[in-house]
């Protein structure tokens, strides 16, 4: 029997893709797939760096691709959860849909195809959540910014929905968690490693970064979100479970109740 | 802009428009062009949510709560003692683009009290939209008002800037109106629906052999109905929002549980209840009508004038036609498995979608995520066991209650509790 290896990638997803096509190609038998720096060897397999090929990824990407559209989607949000051992799962994933002969037809059953689906149904909740929970102050620089922490990694999910949106303008989303950003200069996207010192919560005390009418549009923000309110209506569990409580913190119209 | 006057109309005016439901920013496709601002998504975005559980995606406002106007359920009424308010067409314009720019909204609703005459006010609300469309090059969301009574040219006007039109009925039965908005009439409210609706149909069809058509309204309408104000059943209710759905091609109607906002004796007293469960039960049979493939005389006629407040209304007509079932899940057709209590649309697909691979047994149904406290009684699956009794629908029903839950239970509930 070949003996079993474990893959090492640099944490990005053309990393992986590019360990699935190795594995694919030279027919390893894979023991687990692992970000670098993260790594455990096991007792009784060999260990392979996988060098990051842009070409290889690309194969990998377009043969999921034909196989079906939505498994291609759903193996790339589900990469996005970070869920420890996920590549390990995501080459099982790919390994049984590309036995498949139509792809569109998976079958729910199976415990990985399962788990897949419901960990990119999770990461597509949260891209949902960020797109409407960015909440952007204007700096003096006259540069639209705002934080946000997410559960998973959806900043290079939303960072499409913003650019088409947010056109005439320059913003910046910075993910407090994962320390970098998404950065609009009015003609394409580009990722921006920071290390913010100062994190610009929604304080109730202004800060000299942004604007002074900054604090004006908050405050009217603020009032609206009181007046829409129905007060023989008022359903606190229901709001909670809309508005979950971890991201209060940075949403203006919550600051009072933080 | 003068910070402290924008803010207190702000707070007047959009506490006046809170008791229009619709919030919905989705079913429009507009683009954002030339590095413009904004766009509006198909699917909609609710940016943040009220403290009763609603959805904000929209700044809804009004324009202006004068009104000439006296309906006893709206709360700006002439005769009701408030303060009034108006804002400058720029001062909704500056307030939607900056809320737009900070991500708060998907767009603006805006809606307003009738000062002078109809076409007046129609032509104020159309300034705002045509303002933010070419001066400020703006693609999101604008739901505006169709005010009733406005002229056709002022509503064609209209639909060119705005993704959806409304007009809200408020009074289901045409006697009601009579009775709480003499002023008004039947035909104020459906000439402008009517002109809308046959616009959407000429540039659908226009759309199709020229494509660089201009949009028109891509949104549609909807209407909204005021529930418990003048004593109307949920049969009126229902029937009418069918008609309002075939005659004017609606994509919505909504359904709002009246607020008591002041002392009439035509309407309930202040500090009455909101219907809330009904409001949920016609939600409930809105979605069978427009989803389930049911039609409005199934669940609503003559001899049941009303929905069964204890149970949901598929449930309730699934006890009424007890012959039907139970549904063999493995061979069912899909719309006959969209009428088994407990099944909805999501868990339908999934059934049909995994039958390709296996017959399905309860525990498959269950992992899908059916209701099987309903469901169980009414269908077959792959397994001996299921429900062999004969039980008559009285018994059922009292079967499946007695195995669930329900927030407003002890609103309806004739029991008398041993505590509290």
């Amino acid at each position: 029997m070949q003996p079993s290896t474990t893959l090492i990638y640099d944490g990005s997803f053309n990393g992986f893709l590019t360990a699935v096509f190795v594995a694919f190609d030279e027919k390893i038998n894979v023991a687990d797939i692992q970000r670098n720096g993260l790594g455990q060897s096991g007792l009784f397999s060999e260990t392979e760096t996988i060098f990051t090929h842009v070409e290889k990824a690309k194969r990998v990407w377009n043969g999921i691709r034909n196989k079906s559209h939505n498994a291609i989607s759903q193996v790339y949000f589900a990469f996005l959860s970070e869920t420890e051992g996920v590549e390990n799962l995501l080459y099982d994933y790919i390994q049984k849909l590309m036995r498949t002969k139509n792809g569109k037809y998976l079958d729910y059953s199976d415990s990985t195809i399962l788990h897949i689906a419901q960990l990119a149904r999770k990461v597509g909740r949260e891209k949902h959540r960020m797109e409407a929970f960015v909440r952007f102050q204007l700096t003096q620089d006259g540069i639209y910014f705002a934080n946000i922490e997410p559960d998973f990694d959806v900043l290079p999910l939303i960072s499409k929905h913003f650019r088409d949106r947010y056109a005439d303008q320059q913003w910046l989303i910075y993910d407090v968690k994962r320390k970098y950003g998404i950065y609009y200069n009015l003609d394409h996207v580009e990722m921006v490693s920071l290390n913010l010192k100062d994190i610009h919560h929604n304080r109730t005390r202004k800060s000299e970064v942004f604007v002074d009418a900054e604090y004006d549009y908050q405050a009217l923000w603020n009032d609206y979100f009181k007046s829409t309110g129905i007060k023989s209506r008022i359903n606190p569990k229901l709001h909670t479970q809309h508005v979950p409580k971890r991201y209060w913190k940075y949403l203006s119209e919550k600051k009072e109740a933080v | 802009m003068n910070f402290d006057r924008v803010r207190e109309k702000l707070n007047i005016l959009a506490d006046a428009a809170k008791y229009d439901v619709s919030c919905a920013s989705s079913g429009s496709n507009r683009k954002n062009t030339n590095k413009g601002l904004g766009d509006a998504s198909k699917m909609g975005i609710c940016h943040s949510y009220t403290e009763d559980g609603r959805c904000i995606s929209l700044l809804k406002i009004l324009l202006t709560n004068h009104c000439i106007y006296d309906c006893a359920y709206c709360v700006t009424r002439r005769s009701n003692d408030i303060k009034r308010a108006a804002f400058k067409i720029q001062e909704v314009v500056d307030l939607t683009i900056n809320f737009y720019r900070r991500n708060y909204i998907e767009g603006l609703f805006l809606s307003s009290g009738i000062f002078k005459n109809a076409d007046y006010t129609m032509e104020r609300l159309i300034a705002v939209a045509k303002k933010l469309r070419e001066e400020e090059n703006f693609n999101g969301y604008i739901h505006l008002k169709s005010i009733p009574g406005a002229s056709d040219e002022l509503m064609y006007e209209a639909g060119l800037y705005a993704d959806r039109l409304s007009v809200n009925i408020e009074v289901p039965t045409v006697s009601g109106l009579k009775l709480l908005a003499p002023e008004k009439k039947h035909e104020d409210f459906t000439k402008p629906m009517l002109k809308v609706k046959n616009e959407i149909v000429r540039y659908k069809s226009e759309h199709k052999i020229i494509k660089s058509t201009p949009k028109y309204a891509p949104a549609g309408q909807s209407t909204q109905m005021i529930v418990g104000a003048s004593g109307e059943s949920d049969k009126d209710i229902m029937y009418s929002a069918t008609y309002y759905y075939k005659k004017y091609q609606m994509r919505r109607v909504y359904y709002s549980g009246y607020v008591p906002v002041m002392e009439d004796e035509r309407l309930p007293a202040i500090g009455s209840q909101v219907p809330m469960l009904r409001e949920n039960r016609l939600y409930q049979t809105d979605w069978l009508l427009r989803f389930y493939g049911f039609s409005v005389t199934e669940i609503l006629n003559k001899d049941y004038p009303n929905l069964d407040m204890e149970v949901d209304p598929k449930l309730s007509w699934a006890l009424r036609n007890m012959h039907h079932f139970p549904v063999d899940v493995n061979t069912a057709d899909k719309d006959l498995l969209l009428r088994v209590p407990g099944l909805g649309v999501k868990s339908v697909n999934k059934i049909l979608h995994a039958r390709r691979f296996r017959k399905l047994n309860w525990d498959h149904l269950k992992k899908i995520g059916v209701a099987l406290n309903r469901a169980q009684y009414f269908m077959l699956c792959d397994s001996r066991h299921w429900e062999h009794r004969d039980l008559d629908s009285d018994r059922l029903k009292g079967m499946i209650l007695q195995n669930s839950s329900g927030k407003f239970r002890n609103q309806y509930s004739t029991q008398l509790s041993l505590f509290n």
